[in-house]
Parts: C-alpha cells; sequence; structure tokens
C-alpha cells in the first residue's frame, strides 16, 4: 500500500485556523513535497453539509484512498469524517484528522509559526494514513441477558425494570434474603412512610417475576468475559435447606434451641436462632443454618464427621413436616452454577462505619451508644422492641437522647473524607421517630452542617427544629463518658462558644456510609475501578454516571458512593434503561482498535514466543494461550491470542511484548514510526 | 549567535488520548499560547509506548521528547500510566549509560481538565532542552555510516 493515493483536506474553520494559519500554504507545500499526496484542497467549513459533500465527491472523483483532514481536534469531528469516507466505500480507517486548529492556529498567533507547524503535522499524518490498514468494526453476539448483583432496593428495582423490559434477569444476593438495607429502615424521610411497607411489595413482585431468577445465600465466584458474553460463576452457598421442598412453615426455627444468637438483621439488638429467616418479611421465606453457631455443626466438627451422622440436637428436622423426604439436608454442600449473560449491574450496597472506630463516643463500648441503623431497629416495628423506644441496656425509655452526626463521615481521620448524604436526613427523621414514640422525651442534634438538598429534606429538617422540639447544637462531640447509668455527652456548641454537657440516657451515632468491606474484590472479579474509598467508580461522574471501566458492567446504588433511597432506585433505573439498551441489539459492534497477535504460513506460524508478559500487563484479562497444532492434533507450539472482545485497546501488551508480535491495530509501530519518521528536523 | 543560527529545539511529544491529548485540546480552546517547538503523536495509552519509538525519534533529530499520560489512578485503561512509569524508570539508567541525557526526555501526568498545565509542561520542557542545547549524538552515528536511519520511508 506504498503507493496510495492521498488526499488532504485543509479547513478554514471560517477563521478559526485561516486567521492564523495559511491554510493555502499548507495546502501548495503538502502537495508540492508529499509524493503520494494527488489532491489538496482548502475549504471555509469541512465539517459543514458541503464540505463533507466536497470530501466524498473528491474521494470518488480523484480515486483517493487515503485522506487526510487538517481541521480541529479528532473527538471533534474524526467520527463525522469517517462515516463519510464509510459512504463513498472507503474504508473508515484510512481517514486521519491532522489537529491543526487545538495545536496551532488557537495557540500560535504568528502566521509563519502556525503555518510551518501546521505543515510538520499534516505531513506526520500523511505518512500515517500511507500506513494505514483497512480494519472492520467488530462485532460481537449479545446474550440477552442480565445479571444483578445484589438484592437490596438498587438491585431489586434494576431487576424489576429489566424483567419487564422483557429480558431474563438473574440476581445474586448474598444473605439469606434479599431485602438489603431498605428493609431494616423503620420509616423513611422525608414522607415518614414505613419502609417496609413500600419494600416488601417490591420484594414480592421480584419474586414473582417469571423474567427474574434469584439466587439468594449465593455469592459470585468469578466472571469471565466481555460486554455480551459474559460467563458468570455463582456460588451458591451451602443452605442446609433445599428450597424446592421447604414450604416455609416456621416448625424448625420455632424448635431451634440456640436462640441467643445475635440478629444481623436488628443489628445485634434482637436474638434469632440458628435456623432462621433474617426477618418475618423474608423472601424467600425460607431457612438457613447457621453452621458456625449451630449445635450440630459443631459437634460434628468436633468428631471431624459428617454433619449428618452426628446425634446432637436435630430437632429442626425431626419438627420439619416435609415427607418422606426432609426438607433439611445437613449434608448439602456449596454448589457452583455457571450462567451467561449480557450485561452486568453490580448493587452490592454499603455498610455502616464500625462501632468500634469511634472509642472515645463509647462506640462499641457502651451498650447505650447505638448506631443510626440500630435505631431504625429500635423504631421499626418488627424490631426488637416491637417499635417500643428502649434503651438496649435496661430496657427503660430514655428521657434524653443525644443524636451525633457525621460520626466517620467528613473526618479523613477515621478514613473517611466523604459526606455521607443521608445521615442529616435520617437524624432529623429518628428525632421526629423518637418525639413521636417519648412525648416528654428530649433530643439533641449535633451536627457540623446540615446538609438537606433533596426535593422536600428542608422542609422535614426544620419541621424536626421547629414542630417536634428538638434541640440542634451546632459542634463536634469530644468524648461521651458513663456516669452512672448516663451518659455524659461533652462538646461544643460553636454558636455560643460554649461547653455543652448533657447527661443523656442513650446516644445515637449518625455513622458513615462505608463500602463494603470486600468491595475490592468484587472490583477485581469484575475489572472494574473503585476510587479511594472502595466506592466502585463510575467512568464519567457527570456524562457516564451508572457506566463502570468496563463496557457492559454497570453501577447501581450505595456501591458507588453514599446516596438515599430516591437516588438509588434512580440510578437503579437508569442502570436498567443502559441494560435494555444493550439487549436491544442481536449484535455489537465496537471499534476494531485492539491488539493483534501475529500469525503467518508455516514453518513460522508465529513470531510469538510464549513467554505471556502480555497476559501480564493486560488490564482486561483479554489475552489468552492458544495452542497451535498440527494436522495430527501435536501441538506445534503455544502463542497468545487476544480476545477481541474483551480487548480494549490500549496497547500494553505491544509496548511490552519482547519479540514484536502484538500489534495493535490503528496504531501499530509502522505506523507509529512513520508519524515519527515524518517529524521535520533541523 | 546571531538570531538565524539561533537553536530551537525540536521536541516531540507521545501522549494518550484519554488525558494529556485532551488538555492539550484544553489549553487551545482556552486560547492558551505556547511555544511552538513541540509535535505531537498520539496513542492510546502511555502505557503503549514502546521505548523504540523514543529513541527512533532521537536518531530522526529530537532534541527533547515529552511523553505525558493520565494522573496515577485515572487511566483509561486502568493500569497503563504505572506500566509507563515503569518502563520508564528501567529505561531512563539505561539512556544514562548510552550517553543520552535524561533530562531530554520529561514524563508527566497531565489530565484532559488540565489546559494550563499543558502549557507549562510545553514551555518548561522547551526551554530545559534549549539550555541543554541540541542533541547531536545521532547526527554522528548518521554521519559515520551510510544514511541507515531514514531507511525505507
Amino acid at each position: 500500500m506504498g503507493n496510495k493515493k492521498i488526499g488532504v483536506f485543509v479547513c478554514h474553520c471560517g477563521t478559526n485556523i485561516s486567521a492564523t494559519v495559511d491554510v493555502e500554504k499548507v495546502a501548495e507545500e503538502t502537495k508540492k513535497n508529499n509524493p503520494g499526496v494527488s489532491y489538496t484542497t482548502t475549504y471555509k467549513y469541512m465539517c459543514s453539509d458541503p464540505g463533507q459533500k466536497l470530501l466524498r465527491d473528491k474521494i470518488k472523483e480523484e480515486g483517493l484512498d487515503g485522506v487526510v483532514v487538517a481541521a480541529c481536534s479528532p473527538k471533534m469531528h474524526e467520527h463525522t469524517f469517517r462515516n463519510a469516507a464509510i459512504k463513498t466505500g472507503l474504508n473508515p480507517y484510512h481517514v486521519e484528522i491532522s489537529n491543526i486548529r487545538e495545536q496551532c492556529s488557537w495557540v500560535h498567533p504568528e502566521i509563519p509559526v502556525g503555518t510551518e507547524k501546521s505543515t510538520d503535522l499534516v505531513r506526520m499524518m500523511t505518512e500515517k494514513v500511507r500506513k494505514d490498514k483497512s480494519l472492520n468494526a467488530i462485532k460481537v453476539p449479545v446474550t440477552k441477558r442480565a445479571l444483578v448483583i445484589g438484592g437490596g432496593i438498587a438491585g431489586i428495582q434494576a431487576a424489576l425494570d429489566i424483567a419487564d423490559g422483557g429480558h431474563e434477569v438473574i440476581m445474586v444476593e448474598r444473605e439469606a434474603s434479599i431485602g438489603g438495607h431498605m428493609a431494616q429502615l423503620s420509616e423513611t424521610f422525608p414522607t415518614l412512610d414505613c419502609s417496609q411497607c413500600i419494600m416488601t411489595p417490591k420484594m414480592v413482585e421480584a419474586a414473582q417475576n417469571d423474567n427474574i431468577t434469584m439466587h439468594t445465600w449465593s455469592e459470585i465466584e468469578s466472571v469471565d468475559g466481555y460486554i455480551g458474553n459474559f460467563t458468570v460463576k455463582i456460588r451458591k452457598k451451602a443452605r442446609s435447606v433445599d428450597l424446592d421442598l421447604c414450604t416455609g412453615c416456621s416448625s424448625c426455627w420455632q424448635v431451634c434451641p440456640c436462640s441467643k444468637i445475635k440478629s444481623e438483621f436488628d443489628m445485634g439488638l434482637g436474638n434469632r436462632t440458628a435456623i432462621y429467616i433474617p426477618f418475618p418479611q423474608a423472601i424467600p421465606s425460607k431457612p438457613v443454618i447457621d453452621r458456625e453457631n449451630c449445635i450440630l455443626f459443631k459437634d460434628a466438627r468436633k468428631k471431624n464427621i459428617k454433619p449428618n451422622d452426628s446425634k446432637v440436637c436435630r430437632k429442626c428436622i425431626d419438627a420439619c413436616p416435609i415427607a418422606p423426604v426432609k426438607a433439611i439436608d445437613y449434608n448439602q454442600e456449596d454448589e457452583i452454577i455457571e450462567v451467561k449473560v449480557g450485561a452486568i449491574i453490580v448493587a452490592t450496597g454499603y455498610k455502616e462505619l464500625e462501632d468500634g472506630l469511634y472509642g472515645e463516643y463509647g462506640g462499641g463500648k457502651y451498650e447505650d451508644v447505638i448506631t443510626g441503623l440500630q435505631f431504625e431497629r429500635l423504631a421499626s416495628a418488627s424490631g426488637p422492641t416491637e417499635g417500643v423506644i428502649k434503651r438496649p441496656s435496661d430496657g427503660k425509655e430514655p428521657e434524653i437522647v443525644v443524636f451525633i452526626q457525621c460520626v466517620g463521615s467528613r473526618d479523613p481521620a477515621k478514613g473517611c473524607s466523604y459526606c455521607s448524604k443521608t445521615c442529616c436526613m435520617y437524624t432529623a427523621k429518628h428525632t421526629m421517630l423518637y418525639k413521636h414514640k417519648v412525648h416528654h422525651g428530649h433530643a439533641f442534634v449535633f451536627y457540623i452542617d446540615i446538609r438537606c438538598a433533596g426535593k422536600g429534606y428542608e422542609e422535614f429538617s426544620q419541621r424536626a427544629i421547629e414542630e417536634e422540639g428538638a434541640t440542634y447544637l451546632r459542634g463536634r462531640v469530644s468524648r461521651v463518658y458513663k456516669k452512672g447509668e448516663k451518659l455524659v455527652v461533652l462538646g461544643a456548641d460553636t454558636l455560643t462558644g460554649s461547653v455543652v454537657e448533657i447527661e443523656a440516657d442513650m446516644v445515637v451515632l449518625a455513622s458513615a456510609m462505608k463500602a463494603q468491606d470486600d468491595a475490592m474484590e468484587i472490583a477485581q472479579k469484575l475489572s472494574i475501578q473503585y476510587d479511594k474509598d472502595k466506592f466502585l467508580s463510575e467512568i464519567h461522574p457527570k456524562l457516564k454516571p451508572v457506566e463502570s471501566s468496563s463496557a457492559g458492567i454497570f453501577l447501581a446504588g450505595t456501591c458507588q458512593g453514599p446516596k438515599d433511597i430516591p437516588e438509588t432506585v434512580a440510578q437503579a433505573g437508569a442502570a436498567a434503561s443502559k441494560v435494555l439498551a444493550l439487549l436491544s441489539s442481536d449484535e455489537l459492534e465496537r471499534e476494531p482498535v485492539v491488539a493483534r497477535v501475529d500469525r503467518q504460513l508455516p514453518p513460522v506460524f508465529s513470531t510469538c514466543i510464549g513467554c505471556f508478559y502480555c497476559q501480564k500487563v493486560c488490564p482486561y484479562s483479554a489475552i489468552e494461550s492458544e495452542d497451535i497444532k498440527a494436522r495430527d492434533g501435536s501441538v506445534i507450539k503455544t502463542v497468545a491470542r487476544v480476545n477481541e472482545g474483551l480487548c480494549q485497546g490500549c496497547g500494553l501488551c505491544a509496548a511490552t511484548c519482547r519479540s514484536k508480535s502484538i500489534e495493535l491495530d490503528g496504531f501499530n509501530d509502522e505506523q507509529i514510526y512513520a508519524e515519527i519518521n515524518a517529524v521535520e528536523f533541523n | 549567535m546571531s538570531d538565524e543560527t539561533k537553536f530551537e529545539p525540536r521536541i516531540v511529544a507521545f501522549l494518550c488520548n484519554w488525558c494529556t491529548y485532551a488538555g492539550a485540546d484544553l489549553a487551545g480552546t482556552g486560547r492558551k499560547q505556547y511555544q511552538a517547538n513541540v509535535r505531537v503523536i498520539k496513542l492510546p495509552c502511555t502505557g503503549g509506548i514502546d521505548p523504540l519509538f523514543l529513541i527512533k525519534a532521537f536518531e530522526r533529530g529530537a532534541d527533547g521528547i515529552l511523553v505525558s499520560g493520565c494522573h496515577p489512578g485515572d487511566c483509561h485503561y486502568n493500569s497503563g500510566n504505572y506500566h509507563a512509569r515503569r518502563r520508564w524508570n528501567v529505561f531512563r539508567p539505561l539512556l544514562e549509560f548510552c550517553g543520552i541525557n535524561p533530562e531530554r526526555i520529561q514524563f508527566s501526568w497531565i489530565s484532559a481538565a488540565e489546559g494550563g498545565k499543558w502549557v507549562e509542561t510545553i514551555n518548561g520542557v522547551v526551554d530545559s532542552v534549549r539550555a541543554l542545547g541540541p542533541f547531536e549524538g545521532y547526527h554522528k552515528i548518521n554521519a559515520i555510516g551510510p544514511d541507515a536511519s531514514s531507511e525505507k520511508s
């Protein structure tokens, strides 16, 4: 292809270019000094309709097989001109942009300087075009099924939206029930409607939707593949209960003698049994055996026998009315299933800041210092106190409650420099719930700033102060210590400039929302990015808020950063709409800028020496190994192969390859060297 | 030195598509002027820059080189810029060993939002290479043998 007929089109961009670059001279010099450039012209606006027509006409008339448009940044109109070329039948990858606006006319005001540099840049691009090869958009088939990781409100909303769009959804939830944190909440701001009353119908809807397959008590084992074609292995943890047989009759957990296990769902404020459902409205409403705490499993571990051979307890299996085969299976083992999906939504949620982190507030030390989520459980009608506000230590009704905001949030010393966004609102809500239940009680709130920026939020927090009589004090708390039965809260009121000491009955910490402990692990399994706080990163904070850094993987809810329920639901809907768009086509087209491993005829077959350094540097696990086999099936050599679906075209492998056997299409060595060689040096 | 023979260094800049190239575009959009000595070559990622590209540029007569990509942690391809940095750490002593002043190659992180930093960086590179004087190592080699460097193209 050394003797391509190249056309160069120099754009005036109105006067944006022509004011400081002598475009005519650029065109003239280019034609004069570059053999192979058979046609040059200038035009007022190349990107306009007549400009594009000019390009198309000249490609045909002059029989051009390479084009350089000297104009604005390729980020502006590369796409435009490549599309114009397609219409003439010219492969679009023979069209290159020489950026003489952003890099010349706008930054170099002197005409001779800009003109010389422009001529240089155009020559570099003509040399690159000379080496350009035809590339064809890569087409990949799409598996029309989605995976949703996480069964909280974000996951449920996303799954429902995709299912309603007519596609199958596989939902994976690691707990025994879907519902997530929202199911734990008592009432929700700013309307004070009962969280479970709005959440549980959605849970039921998800469970009953024919398009949704739910895997609870399951975790993601591995994710392979690429957009449109993911292969996901799911570990279905041994539940010890056969979900098909079990009817959720409750006979087993009513007889379980291990009744003093702290309930995770009640944030440790209530107890559960060893065979249990996390909460009454759980979905599926079928129990799981906590093998750590069940005395039968403890016995089996001690004696090193199969659980079913243990003679200890067995009350649950005896109580199980299912016959002839009981629904409880002590010997059940983890099962790995494999599913194929075209898109993935990650909705793995958050966790509350560890309460032990604030020793100075007595977190984790004093029973009556509780976290926001614990207060939710106290105030919830389905909670351990059935909605009666009692302090955990002695069950007394607390008459003075101090709420401390920003516990963890906005405190880089504790590892969270960010604002958790929901605490101002839920603390205002807590004061209201408390006042509604303890009429004579008094609520104090220590805050740094009150940030209530949602619709109806400011009014809500004002209501807490003005109508419900919560006392807001602007300042930090330095210490909480015990004095008899009371908790003394020592803080500052910075508006009056005084030290405040409150003898409280209970202290509620508005603990920060943090990324899940294993957020990094899931990010690594999915090859997506996470930020300094381990929240999963969207690829563009403004324009691509639900897309992860890997194509085909989307984010929803608090795994991406602290947010409240309305925002979570909106984001879940957005992620679902992206998935639906993706699943709407049978095939995907992507830019063919991918790496390619050298393959040639025998006896060489490939210059690849099989060192697989490329595999080590590839951020997308796109390098596979391939055996080149003889006719008899014997392996001649093992070489690298690029999975085009996974490759994102960074070129790391090409630069790493020791035998120069990998090249990046569109930016191969020949093209880059042609550019370097074309720079005019003195 | 008279004005006619005043040394103007030639700088070749290898930029990643996502951060620094966009940063340079932003300098243009903001009409921020800088010295015209630079010729930009765009690649998807700094991690894809073969050290031989840099050697080639020197061989062809470049006086200085800039390699610039995304800030640590911001790489469009997750980790490409870290690989570029590592490669540079290994390549740098090799340059010194070959008698090429490593200051002729500069390495920087410029984001798509840092048009100003692009201008400062370019001006800095041009000034420092101007102070170093022309790079003549390869001219000498080229002068000895047949013009082996400009080869087929």
